[in-house]
């Protein structure tokens, strides 16, 4: 059977606090912190990009998938911040590593769901025997217009996995997904940053799509919400999770070790992926985990996977994620951010 | 090999020179250089000069520079080693000279560093680096000596303090040459009070941004005997070069092309580094003085620093350093500065240093270097 | 500072740390050399630097060129890595008061400058605390 033959995560070490960004707005932080239920999110360097942050996780998933990097027959990378407009990421990623030429390779954008479609198509590849091992990764940069209510959650970061049929560490054992045309979210070609239908994002885009794919891989698995040990929903903020999780009949608990979006923010494409690789983390040989990721415009992508006993030799041979996320913090003010991010117009 | 001397020297006020072109800073030093030697033509020219291309947008100068001075159609050379490129000219100009081809030859240098904004000069100065493997990460010229520094530091215990003394030193001096682009003194609490450029090294740690040239006249000896002017005789020339990358080195504190060009000068002359009544050494920044001491074996390798706080090389000292002023003070105009260096050696061996004249120096020795250490030149002068 | 091609030609070094082993001295060299500067011998195997190593000496670039100006100050160092090779690369996810020699380092992938807005995006290695 096929499925995940190594993870790795990256969140650079750059965060900024709510507080610090309601500040300048003269926002009230204290409501958003309660009402998103967000504390602080990752921010990238000036010389931190979708690029970069994919080469650094995808590095680390090969160092648990043990595996020759030529052997890699797919290179995949989602991001709605893909450095370049007309040029690919993903080549940069397999030269990184060492996979080419001899690579299929493909940039994705879909909103926060690009990390998930890689993954779906790398998998799908790699079951039909395409290829022997196939890479996706999700990153991103995410932006958010000053003072806009995304500016709080847009955050930074990159989950990597590598799909192949032996040595597997967590079996892919169904995977399932919903689409429609549902525009709560957009960003026109050559504008900075997106523009969103605000309480549109909610009930008839989130909820929706997450819904419609949760139900609908748990039918076609013939698996119930009570059959998983852990469950990771895309992570726009805090409470969105938690809701639709309750919508679909999941426990706090199960939610909760792939929750990080409170103290990483929301980092789009990495959103759900980086939820799996920190529940892959603590997972044992036979649990099984259910991800479901939501990108706007809209869709959702579905995945149920088993761990196997490799994880206990894999797992400590990269970083963790939780330790990514609280180990050598930089808090930023906001101006040190605003000049990370560009949002300061100088001198040509 | 004939015997070569040094009968001309021509040099004028350094700094920002802002009416100045770059044809008229070189044809000015180049007509006092061939005025002080009384002669009007000569046989051939060289002409040191760093990065014309990247500072005033001009290559071939050695045709517009000749051109301008009115020796067209002579023979006539640009030398380009980084900031080594005015003591380069010198020894090629000697080797022409000594070799029986030329009688009379112009060796000069020039830069024109302020017609372009201040991170221009800074990424022109830094393509003295490998620009693949060092000017890549954002190298720069102040931070690779200050990688030098840090390490010196480390490893022998130089002081900041210490490398304050060599600005002081320099600025003591430089306040004595009218010709120098900040003749004014300076003191330890100023240095270290000074902007920071590259940790450890701040603003009075480095040689400025100038606009200037120099120029000499060299002849052989039997021709110069029949001249006016003092006989200064070059005994010995060294050049030699070291790996491009400082990360290359083997030993990051050690200036090894200086060490393998002073070899050659000193034993081309026939002397020892005890033999030297005083130097002009290239202080681009106050630590790279205390390496070339090391390395020309003026004092013990990581003894540098002490010997500032002991003036060994300040002017009454046993052995002044850069009494000019030296790149600090009088400026460095980087191509120029190898053919400066000269000037002030000739000066003080024919006792017309003014106010920082040393006593009766017989024996004096200029080191030029280029880069980070990646090439030397060195050559000993002696009064005849 | 790169066009294209000069940027592309060196992606084996900026991507992959792709390096030249002298066969007679067995000195690893990076970039790769074409004949051994200590030897004089023309035979090498091709290797892959050492992604750890120790800093040997360090600065704070505060006044940096053009293309770096964002950036500034940042640190820039001279590493030793465990396959002796020297190199010279930013020192970044540190606080400069904690960079001190012999401080372990590792490279990682990151972005070293762009060609302003509009041209190529040059990446290559940093050096991180390990």
């Amino acid at each position: 059977m096929e499925g995940i033959i190594g993870y790795g995560a990256y969140i650079p070490r750059n965060r900024i606090k709510v507080e610090e960004i309601a500040k300048v707005w003269g926002a009230d932080a204290p409501s958003y912190k309660r009402g998103l239920m967000l504390e602080e999110k990752s921010v990238p360097s000036p010389d931190q990009d979708t690029i970069t942050m994919s080469v650094e996780a995808s590095k680390r998933a090969l160092k648990r998938s043990l595996i020759n990097p030529a052997d890699i027959g797919a290179v995949y990378i989602g991001s709605e911040s893909h450095p370049y407009a007309v040029k690919p990421s993903g080549t940069v990623l397999a030269e990184a590593i060492g996979a080419t030429p001899e690579v299929h390779t493909a940039d994705f954008e879909f909103a926060c769901k690009a990390g998930t479609e890689g993954m779906f198509v790398a998998l799908s590849l790699v079951k039909a025997g395409e290829v022997k091992y196939g890479l996706a990764v999700g990153a991103d940069t995410s932006q958010g217009a000053p003072g806009d209510a995304l500016e709080y959650s847009a955050a930074a970061g990159a989950a990597a996995f590598i799909f192949g049929r032996d040595n597997i560490i967590a079996k892919a054992l169904e995977t399932y997904s919903y689409t429609t045309d549902t525009p709560d979210f957009w960003r026109r070609e050559y504008q900075y940053y997106p523009q969103h239908g605000g309480r549109f994002t909610g009930d008839p885009a989130y909820f929706k799509h997450i819904v419609g794919a949760g139900k609908g891989i748990m039918e076609k698995a013939g698996m119930k919400p009570s059959d998983f040990n852990y469950v990771i929903f895309h992570q726009p903020n805090g409470k969105f999770p938690f809701r639709v999780g309750k919508m679909l009949g999941f426990e706090r608990e199960q939610i909760e070790p792939g929750w990080l979006v409170n103290k990483l923010g929301n980092t789009y494409s990495a959103s759900s992926p980086l939820g799996l690789t920190a529940s892959l983390d603590i997972s044992e040989p036979g649990d099984k985990i259910l991800i479901v990721s939501y990108g706007s415009g809209a869709g959702s992508d579905a995945f149920i996977f088993e761990v196997t006993e490799r994880i206990e030799k894999v797992r400590d041979l990269a970083p963790k994620t939780r330790e990514l996320l609280e180990k050598n913090k930089n808090y930023l003010e906001y101006g040190e951010y605003a000049k990370f991010r560009k949002k300061i117009k100088k001198a040509v | 090999m004939r015997d070569v001397a040094v009968i001309g020297v021509g040099m004028t006020k350094w700094g920002e020179l802002w009416e100045k072109s770059f044809r008229d800073i070189f044809v000015e030093s180049a007509l006092l250089a061939l005025d002080d030697a009384g002669v009007d033509r000569i046989d051939s020219m060289y002409v040191g000069s760093m990065s014309s291309g990247l500072f005033v947008g001009q290559e071939h100068i050695a045709s517009l520079l000749a051109d301008y001075l009115g020796q067209a159609p002579i023979p006539s050379t640009r030398v380009e080693t980084a900031c080594a490129s005015g003591g380069l000219a010198l020894r090629l100009g000697f080797m022409e000279v000594a070799s029986g081809m030329s009688d009379v030859v112009l060796v000069g240098g020039i830069e024109k560093m302020t017609d372009v904004s201040g991170d221009e000069a800074t990424y022109a100065l830094g393509s003295a680096a490998d620009q693949e493997y060092e000017g890549y990460h954002g190298i720069t010229f102040p931070g690779l000596y200050a990688l030098i520094a840090r390490a010196h530091m480390e490893k022998y215990g130089t002081t900041r303090e210490q490398l304050a003394l060599v600005a002081v030193k320099n600025h003591k001096n430089g306040a004595k040459n009218p010709l120098a682009q900040f003749p004014f003194e300076i003191t330890v609490d100023s240095v270290l009070n000074s902007v920071m450029i590259a940790d450890p090294l701040r603003l009075l740690d480095c040689s400025p941004i100038t606009d200037g040239a120099a120029a000499a006249v060299i002849v052989p000896v039997e021709v110069a005997k029949k001249m006016k002017k003092p006989v200064i005789k070059i005994l010995g020339t060294g050049h030699a070069t070291d790996t491009i990358a400082l990360s290359s080195r083997k030993d990051i504190t050690w200036l090894e092309s200086t060490y393998q060009a002073a070899k050659q000068a000193y034993d081309m002359a026939d002397k020892k580094p005890e033999d030297i009544n005083f130097i002009e050494v290239h202080d681009c920044f106050t630590i790279a003085e205390i390496c070339v001491l090391e390395a020309l074996g003026i004092v013990e390798k990581g003894k540098g620093g002490e010997a500032y706080e002991d003036e060994l090389t300040f002017l009454e000292g046993k052995i002044p350093v850069n009494t000019s002023g030296g790149l600090k003070a009088k400026g460095h105009p980087v191509g120029a500065t190898g053919v400066a260096q000269v000037i002030e050696i000739v000066k003080q061996l024919r006792g017309e240093a003014g106010k920082r004249q040393i006593k009766d120096p017989r024996i004096g020795m200029a080191q030029n270097m280029g880069g980070s250490g990646g090439s030397s030149v060195v050559h000993i002068f002696e009064r005849e | 500072m790169p066009t294209p091609s000069r940027y592309w030609r060196e992606i084996p070094q900026r991507y992959r740390f792709e390096a030249n082993k002298c066969k007679n001295c067995g000195i690893v060299f990076f970039p790769p050399r074409l004949i051994c500067p200590e030897c004089k011998k023309r035979e090498f195997e091709e290797t892959k630097l050492a992604e750890k190593g120790k800093i040997l000496t360090y600065t704070i670039i505060r006044v940096p060129p053009r293309q770096f100006v964002d950036q500034a100050p940042y640190a820039v160092g001279i590493v030793e890595l465990d396959d002796g090779v020297k190199l010279t690369a930013q020192i970044v996810d540190c606080d400069f008061e904690d960079l001190k020699i012999g401080l372990k380092v590792k490279l990682e992938f990151r972005k070293i400058f762009d060609e302003g807005e509009a041209g190529i995006l040059c990446y290559g290695y940093k050096f991180v605390p390990e």
